[in-house]
């Protein structure tokens, strides 16, 4: 029943998403106003069709109906009832689905706030094609309501994602992806039109600072959860999974910097609209190398090529097709010659900085897949690689955040900055030198000392242009937090038994003794720990070892003391006989900076939106 | 040559010399950094130095692991079926590592062609490896 409901009402979303799509087109190219007006009833049917269908699927999930195959191969019976929600996208076929619902969700947010857009219609074509292909996608080679082969029991969610982190993590990033799409279907419609104008670039910014700050959730999600989950303590690892959602990430910060000048100064649209290209084509890269398992494992790819092929394909003609438009309309879009300014030369360089990271980042990311396809052998390439060249290409970056605030929109004397600047210089140099005379390592020294850079020239700046002070904050706490958690982390692997005790920088670290435990779906182990700082009690810890009964997977439970400077982490390795447990334990400080980084650079994200949407409606009423 | 044209070639070189620079680096740091991987057949066919760091890849022999009485050290036996060759680690091995499984390891040979790793893989999934040692594997069986 529900399988054919839900294949029934994909089945019809994908007719409308396709009506969608050609009919607004074909009116705008033959000036037919019904053609035109019929764009938003359709996307909304589409909506209201793709809704029930995850609907429907999320029911399958309540109920353990394990006559769909997908649902019988990410549950069980056993499991409990949250992470039956969140296993709807926990695989391949409903997290494609997921796509496809927020895609839709966004089309709507954009029909609810762009009433008035004049390229309405065209967006939502746009938007409607790249619907349509994705639901091809969904329904030809990953359709989420097939039929299971025979009784199934489930094979139960992956051990994983079964954590309170992954219950927003995927939506959040997915949610970010698909906003770029948004982005891309606005300028792509401009570009038809031929109008790049500031009221475009003001309507696309908006869009992308608001995929980017889902997507700034969802990348610190992500980190957050295998901080947690994975037990190395570790919070990027540099995994081919987690640069796919770095590119965009890097590329969506770019545009939103040019778009700003795009805005203010009508000049560097090729390079705007560019980037929107460029965003739209990494989110979709993004989704490809992640769900066409090329990347993790690499002989997935392999058992099912029909998947990989059919994304690249679209991913080939998607780009293509913009790319085309682009180019037809790349005479036309000249900007004013003006002479530079100072805030935009910064504003250039900054793009610029940013795109050949993700340049390097996606050089690094494919390599080992070109390496592999010119049959060369199988490599990986290691973290040290992003480390070195993403290194001096952020402190440049840095160095030029620093000076943003002081550079106007007006022509400026370069010795005017320095008048601003120099003694803001000479502390920061100060406290470079003073991190140095602590024996700290030179990269620390130097990032530090921008960082502070940064949050001294920013300072003034809160009230005036609230949206850069709190998102540079962040970046520069984030960037603190990376570099002292990296710096200053201890890390101690020990063998023990109940009753020993181990030092871990001033923490003394007690075994008490350990317990049996058990959940709905899994049976484990918990030690128990008391940490002591001189004599003081500080904390119980209570690692866990347990094993998923369904997949006969072994999962590392950490336990962690969060506190602002730093963490204390445990981690229950594995059983020596007699009593004995190897033991993890790291010592963290300023690891919780990170993700307080993250956090203020999505709100600067979102107090960045709400300043545009008023230049928005100044300029309407001007 | 007005000043325009004067700007334009000014930026060009700019441009040039960051991407040579840019190139240069991450070519060199790509070369640093590839991580190359061997099957238990490819080391012994093939004379590899000591000091060469490479990721081994392959099937933890049943019944091999062999844990010390005291310490934190552990030895096990990576097979591709038709080779095999001896690992010596300390450490805590991850959760996904399991006898009759894949596995890799990361570290170089000593004098006696076992091999020193100084990290074992097993983390994102129990049927992880490479694709030429699930080839060889495939071949072998």
């Amino acid at each position: 029943m529900i399988q054919l409901a839900g294949q029934l009402s994909l089945s019809f979303a994908l007719m409308l998403a396709l009506l969608q799509g050609l009919l607004p087109l074909w009116g705008s190219y033959r000036d037919n106003p019904y053609a035109l007006a019929a764009a938003r009833p359709f996307a909304l049917g589409q909506l209201a069709l793709v809704v029930i269908a995850y609907v429907l699927l999320t029911i399958a999930f309540l109920n353990s109906d394990f006559t769909i195959a997908y649902v019988a191969e990410n549950s069980h019976a056993s499991l409990p009832f949250m992470y039956r929600l969140t296993a709807v996208w926990g695989a391949h076929e409903g997290s494609i689905l997921l796509w496809i619902l927020l895609l839709n969700v966004w089309t709507l947010l954009f029909i609810l706030f762009e009433k008035q857009n004049s390229n309405l219609p065209l967006v939502l074509a746009i938007l409607g094609l790249i619907s349509f292909s994705f639901l091809c996608f969904l329904l030809l080679t990953s359709n989420p309501f097939a039929a299971a082969v025979g009784p199934q029991t489930g094979h139960d969610l992956n051990p994983l994602l079964q954590d309170p982190g992954f219950v927003i993590h995927p939506p959040m990033l997915y949610m970010g992806y698909v906003g770029f799409s948004v982005t891309f279907a606005i300028t792509l419609a401009a570009l038809i039109r031929g109008r790049l104008d500031a009221n475009w670039a003001n309507v696309a910014r908006q869009f992308a600072i608001a995929a980017w700050c889902f997507l700034t959730l969802g990348i610190m999600l992500g980190s957050w959860w295998a901080y947690r989950v994975l037990g190395w303590g570790g919070f990027w690892f540099w995994d081919p999974v987690e640069n796919a959602s770095l590119l965009p990430w890097l590329s969506g910060t770019a545009l939103i910097h040019t778009l700003a000048l795009t805005e203010k100064r009508g000049t560097a649209k090729a390079w705007s609209a560019l980037l929107a290209l460029i965003c739209f084509a990494l989110s979709l890269l993004g989704t490809f190398l992640v769900r066409s398992g090329v990347l993790i494992s690499a002989h997935t790819f392999a058992n099912d090529p029909k998947r990989g092929v059919f994304l690249l394909l679209l991913l080939a003609i998607l780009i293509c097709a913009a790319l085309f438009v682009y180019l037809i309309r790349l005479p036309q879009l000249s900007s004013p010659q003006k002479p530079f300014v100072p805030r935009e030369i910064i504003l250039l360089v900054n793009s610029i900085l940013l795109i050949v990271a993700m340049l390097t980042i996606l050089l690094g990311t494919l390599y080992p897949l070109i390496f592999d396809a010119l049959h060369l052998g199988a490599i990986s390439v290691g973290a040290p690689y992003f480390n070195l060249v993403m290194a001096p290409l952020v402190l440049l970056m840095m160095l030029v955040m620093g000076f943003a605030p002081f550079c106007a929109w007006q022509s400026q004397l370069v010795k005017r900055i320095w008048q601003l600047t120099w003694r803001k210089c000479c502390f920061c140099l100060l406290i470079m030198l003073i991190i140095w005379l602590q024996r700290m390592p030179f990269m620390t020294g130097i990032s530090i000392g921008l960082s502070v850079w940064i949050l001294v020239s920013v300072m003034s700046t809160f009230r005036i242009a609230p949206g850069m002070a709190f998102s540079h904050t962040g970046f520069a706490v984030f960037i603190i937090g990376i570099m002292l958690s990296s710096s200053l982390s201890t890390e101690k692997e020990v063998r023990l038994k109940p009753g020993q005790t181990t030092i871990i920088g001033p923490y003394q670290f007690l075994f008490i003794d350990t317990e049996g435990t058990s959940g709905s779906n899994f049976r484990g182990i918990r030690a128990n720990f008391e940490v002591t700082k001189h004599n003081r009690h500080i904390v119980n810890l209570s690692p866990e070892k347990r094993i998923y009964t369904v997949r006969h997977m072994v999962m590392t439970k950490v336990d962690i003391h969060p506190s602002i400077f730093r963490d204390l982490y445990i981690a229950l390795g594995e059983p020596y006989g007699q009593d004995d447990w190897s033991v993890r334990l790291y010592y963290k400080p300023f690891i919780r900076w990170i993700w307080a980084g993250g956090l203020l650079m999505i709100l600067g994200g979102i107090l960045g939106i709400i300043q545009n949407k008023k230049r928005e409606e100044q300029n309407i009423h001007a | 040559m007005n000043h325009i044209h004067k700007r334009r070639i000014y930026i060009i070189v700019l441009l040039a010399v960051g991407l040579g620079l840019a190139a240069g680096l991450i070519l060199y740091a790509l070369k640093q950094n590839i991580n190359v991987f061997v099957t238990p057949s490819q080391i012994l066919s093939s004379h590899l130095s000591p000091d060469y760091h490479f990721r081994l890849g392959g099937m933890v022999k049943k019944d091999s692991v062999i844990r010390d009485k005291k310490s934190l050290n552990v030895s096990f036996i990576v097979t591709d079926l038709k080779s095999e060759i001896t690992v010596f680690y300390t450490g805590g091995l991850p959760d996904l590592f399991r006898e009759g499984k894949g596995v890799v390891a990361e570290g170089h040979l000593d004098q006696q062609q076992h091999f020193i790793a100084t990290q074992v893989l097993a983390k994102h999934d129990e049927n992880y490896m490479p694709k030429n040692v699930a080839e060889m594997l495939k071949k072998n069986r």
